[in-house]
């Protein structure tokens, strides 16, 4: 235990390292933390952000969606109206096709009832001036009872 | 064993190889007389003792030395690997290492000064690296010395007081620096000459006062240091004495609690020396 110049090669020693520790080896370790200190912040915020604009993406997202659905709703509602419409429409038009189909047949049947009768008419002039030419034995003058005979054939 | 008697054993485990100057005339322990001051490596712990403070402790030296060059060594090769990226094993230790320092150094000092933190950490490592050296049995290196033709061997070198005081001192020699580089010559000085009591007429005792306060802070350092690590050493040694079978139950628990002490001492001395350095920074 002897105090002697150990004490100070030993103060150089320390000395010696102290700066060499100062110089080359603090500062690019320090810098290498620090800056994947920096990188690890900076990946962190990223998460967060990117985290953040997922969640507007989704909403975004939703929104879109939810504006489609209406979109859609709107166009089926609009076709169903628009069928309605052309069905109610083809209605009308049958029931009016139809109308003037039986208006029609009517105006043939009225037609052909005018015909029937004009004809039944002309027959029975012809078969009442045979009648009489039986009754009478004799044959009338056509001619001459024709007016009277038509008479008889428009009070029929 | 080196030596015979458990006296001679204890003596010799706690005796540095000493490299000295022996003056003219000087009687050797074999009986010769040297015939003029010449340097020699010394054959007894008297010759050592006689050498004054010519003389130096080659082992002390040589393995601190040593301990400074695998400290920085490594941490230069770390530092020349370093990664930005996620850090190897190596890299993860020196960075553990950094950041406990620089825990220390935020907690404790509140100047700024880029050379405290690694200051801490070469005070750290260093001595955390030479105490570490004190867990290897101690007759292995000291036998394979004397195998060598070296007859005392003293591998830790914080069990010796030269090896400490060569450490505080250049701490009290950075204390006293910055203390008159922050404070100026007249502020360090009014600040020794009016502390604790602020008045002329205690000028003289204050100075003696923090004068002593002063010159107590490297003293303590190294003699904390250095007791913590004799002391366990001399009780490694004497279990050393103790019959082979029953040394183990000693030895083991012993070592195992040096694991703490080992760490604490070093951690105390950096912490002190951060908190030393800090208080020369404060400007009041």
């Amino acid at each position: 235990m002897n105090i002697n110049l150990t004490l100070i090669g030993q103060s150089i020693a320390f000395a010696i390292f102290v700066w060499f520790c100062v110089k080359y080896v603090w500062p690019p370790i320090t810098a290498a933390m620090e800056a994947r200190q920096k990188k690890i912040a900076d990946g962190l915020s990223a998460a967060d952000r990117a985290s953040l604009d997922l969640e507007l993406a989704q909403e975004k997202a939703t929104k879109e969606l939810q504006k489609a659905k209406e979109e859609a709703a709107a166009l089926i509602d609009q076709a169903n109206k628009r069928a309605a419409q052309i069905v109610e429409a083809s209605k009308e038009d049958a029931r009016s096709e139809g109308e003037k189909l039986i208006e029609q047949a009517r105006a043939e049947i009225q037609q052909e009832r005018v015909q029937a009768r004009d004809a039944l008419r002309a027959e029975v002039a012809t078969l009442a001036v045979a009648g009489a030419e039986k009754i009478l034995e004799t044959s009338v003058d056509a001619k001459a009872h024709s007016e009277m005979l038509n008479k008889l054939a428009a009070e029929l | 064993m080196a030596a015979g008697t458990p006296v001679e054993y204890i003596k010799h485990h706690l005796t540095n190889l000493t490299y000295g100057k022996l003056p003219e005339g000087y009687e050797r322990a074999d009986g010769s007389v040297v015939q003029e001051a010449s340097w020699t490596f010394a054959r007894t712990g008297q010759e050592a003792a006689d050498m004054g403070f010519m003389a130096i402790h080659v082992d002390t030296m040589g393995w601190s030395i040593a301990m400074g060059l695998l400290f920085l060594g490594l941490f230069r090769f770390v530092a020349n690997r370093v990664t930005e990226g996620a850090p190897g094993g190596l890299q993860n230790l020196v960075e553990m290492t950094f950041e406990f320092v620089q825990g220390i150094v935020r907690d404790v000092f509140h100047g700024k000064n880029p050379l405290i933190a690694p200051l801490a950490l070469t005070v750290f490592v260093w001595i955390l690296l030479m105490n570490i050296l004190k867990l290897i049995p101690i007759d292995y290196i000291p036998s394979i010395a004397s195998a060598l033709g070296l007859g005392y061997f003293k591998i830790v070198p914080t069990t010796d007081p030269n090896g400490t005081f060569g450490i505080s001192i250049g701490v009290f020699l950075l204390i006293l620096f910055y203390s008159f580089k922050v404070k100026g010559v007249g502020g360090f000085t009014k600040e020794l000459a009016f502390n604790p009591f602020n008045h002329w007429i205690m000028v003289p005792f204050n100075l003696l006062l923090e004068i002593l306060a002063l010159i107590i802070k490297p003293i303590s350092l190294a003699l904390r240091l250095f007791g913590n690590m004799y002391a366990g050493e001399v009780v490694f040694i004497l279990i050393a004495l103790l019959p082979l079978w029953v040394q183990w139950t000693l030895n083991v628990p012993w070592a195992i609690f040096h694991i703490l002490v080992i760490p604490l001492q070093a951690f105390i001395f950096t912490v002190l020396t951060v908190v030393y350095l800090s208080a020369a920074h404060e400007d009041h």
